[in-house]
C-alpha cells in the first residue's frame, strides 16, 4: 500500500507527509527522484531521517524525528509555512484518517472521549493542499469500514479527499462517491466491498492489482 | 551613536512577570523552546499563566514542568498529543486547553506583532474551532473572525544575539519564535551565543532589536536542549 501510494508523488511535486504511515512514503521514492518535501514546522527539502547518534538537535520534521536537509533545503517561520499550504503551493498532502466518508469528509484529528490531543497543521493541510490522498487501513482494528457513507466524527474538513489507499484497495472519490480503481494482490471483490461501509463503484471488466 | 545594551541576567528578567500573566513560549517540539526561561519561572513559581504555546512539549520537558507545578491555568495551542499529562489533566478538567489550527495560531500571533486587530480566513470553517466565532461575508464567501493574540511576555529562545537584542534563529528552532517576539509587551530573549554590536551581519538578523527588551545569554545547554532519544 506504502510502495502505491509513492507512485502518486509526480516529478515536480511539493508534497506533505502526514505523521504515520505516510512518512513511510519517501522510502518507496528513487534516491533522484524530483521532488519537494515538506514540513509545517518550516522546512522544504527535507533529507533523510537520521539516527540519534547522527542527528541535528534543531532539526525535525512535524513528528518529531530527526531529518536532514539535502542541496537546495530552506528553513521558515511557522507562518510562512502555512502561507505555503494556504496559498495553494503544496501539491499534495497525504494524511491518516480515521474515517473517509462517501462525500470526501475527512476525519483525523478526534475522537471525543478518547483521543483529542488537538489537529496541528491537519486542517489546513486536508482544506489547502490541491489534492488530499488518505493513507490508511481499510477498517479499524475491531474490524468496522473506516469509509462510510458519512462521518460519525468531528470532520477535519469537508469534501477534501480525493484518493485513498488502504491495505485492500485503492479508491478515489468524485460525485458517485466511492469508486474502485484497484485491489491489492489476493484481496477479492466481494471482500472490499463487504469492508466499505457505503456503496462502492466497482469498473467494468477486469480491475488492476498492486 | 550606539545601540543600548539589553543583556540581563536570567532571574532578574524573569522577575519581571507576575502572577496571572498571559506568555507566549516559542519552539516546536525540542527545537527552539526556550528551557533555561522556562525552568527559571517554574523555579520562581509564578501561578495562574496563560501560555500560548504551538505544543505543550513531552512529559518531563519544557513547559511540562509548568503543567506539572501547577502552574499554567489556560493553555493557547494547536497539538499536545506528545504530552500525556497535559492530555490527562485537560481531561480532569485542571487545565483550559483552547486548540487552533497550527498556521492560524502563528497568524493570530502575528496579526497582534503587526498591530492588527484579526484575520480572517476559511480555515476551519466546517469544524468544531469555528463554534463561537464571529463570521462575516467578504467577497460573497464567509470567513471566520480570528482574532490577533498578544501576550504580556515572550520567551524566545535564539541561536544568536548581539547585546542590542538582534536575533538570529537555526534551522526548525525557528518556528514560532520570530512571531512571539513581536507580539508582547516584554520580550525576554535567551540565546545561545551573545555577541558585541557589530557581530551580526545586518541582513542576517531574523528579528529586529527594537522588538526585544531583555537579552539572557546561555553559558551552557541544559540536557533538555539535546537530542531526545526515544
Amino acid at each position: 500500500m506504502v510502495a502505491r501510494a509513492a507512485r502518486e508523488i509526480e516529478p515536480g511535486m511539493v508534497v506533505n507527509l502526514g505523521i504515520g504511515l505516510p512518512t513511510q512514503v519517501v522510502d518507496h521514492l528513487p534516491g533522484d527522484f524530483p521532488v519537494c518535501l515538506h514540513t509545517e514546522n518550516g522546512l522544504t527539502g527535507i533529507g533523510p531521517t537520521l539516527p540519534p547518534e547522527a542527528a541535528d538537535r534543531n532539526l525535525i520534521d512535524a513528528g518529531g524525528a530527526y531529518v536532514s536537509t539535502i542541496p537546495g533545503s530552506a528553513f521558515f517561520d511557522s507562518a510562512v509555512s502555512f502561507a505555503l499550504v494556504r496559498s495553494g503551493r503544496l501539491d499534495l498532502t497525504m494524511l491518516g484518517a480515521f474515517e473517509v466518508a462517501q462525500t470526501g469528509d475527512l476525519a483525523n484529528w478526534k475522537i471525543p472521549g478518547r483521543f483529542s490531543p488537538g489537529a496541528g497543521g491537519g486542517i489546513e493541510l486536508a482544506q489547502k493542499a490541491r489534492r488530499i490522498v488518505v493513507l490508511t487501513s481499510h477498517t479499524d482494528r475491531a474490524g468496522n469500514p473506516k469509509l462510510k457513507a458519512a462521518c460519525s466524527l468531528p470532520v477535519t474538513a469537508r469534501g477534501c479527499v480525493a484518493r485513498v489507499f488502504t491495505d485492500m484497495a485503492v479508491i478515489d472519490l468524485g460525485p458517485g462517491g466511492f469508486a474502485l480503481r484497484e485491489l491489492a494482490e489476493g484481496v477479492g471483490l466481494a471482500e472490499v466491498t463487504q469492508a466499505t461501509g457505503a456503496p462502492l463503484a466497482c469498473p467494468e471488466g477486469e480491475i488492476p492489482r498492486f | 551613536m550606539r545601540l543600548p545594551d539589553k543583556t540581563c541576567g536570567l532571574e532578574e528578567a524573569i522577575a519581571r512577570i507576575k502572577d496571572g500573566a498571559t506568555i507566549m513560549v516559542g519552539g516546536f517540539g525540542v527545537p527552539g523552546t526556550p528551557f533555561a526561561l522556562i525552568r527559571e519561572l517554574v523555579r520562581q513559581g509564578q501561578r495562574g499563566l496563560t501560555v500560548i504555546k504551538n505544543d505543550a512539549n513531552e512529559r518531563g520537558l519544557g513547559i511540562d514542568h509548568l503543567l506539572a507545578k501547577g502552574q499554567v491555568a489556560r493553555l493557547v495551542t494547536t497539538h499536545i498529543g506528545l504530552n500525556s499529562r497535559a492530555v490527562e489533566m485537560m481531561n480532569a478538567g485542571e487545565l483550559e486547553v483552547e486548540f487552533n489550527a497550527q498556521g492560524i495560531l502563528a497568524e493570530r500571533v502575528r496579526a497582534g506583532g503587526a498591530g492588527l486587530a484579526a484575520i480572517l480566513t476559511d480555515i476551519g470553517l466546517d469544524t468544531e474551532l469555528a463554534n463561537g466565532k464571529q463570521r462575516v461575508e467578504i467577497g460573497g464567501r464567509t470567513a471566520l473572525v480570528e482574532t490577533a493574540l498578544r501576550a504580556d511576555v515572550a520567551l524566545i529562545h535564539a541561536d544568536r544575539s548581539d547585546v542590542f537584542g538582534n536575533l538570529g534563529y537555526v534551522a526548525t528552532a525557528r518556528n514560532f519564535n520570530p512571531l512571539m517576539a513581536m507580539a508582547a509587551d516584554l520580550v525576554i530573549a535567551e540565546a545561545e551565543a551573545v555577541v558585541p554590536l557589530g557581530g551580526l551581519v545586518p541582513d542576517a538578523v531574523q528579528t529586529p532589536g527594537p522588538f526585544v527588551d531583555h537579552v539572557v545569554g546561555l553559558p551552557a545547554l541544559s540536557e533538555e536542549y539535546a537530542v531526545v532519544r526515544r
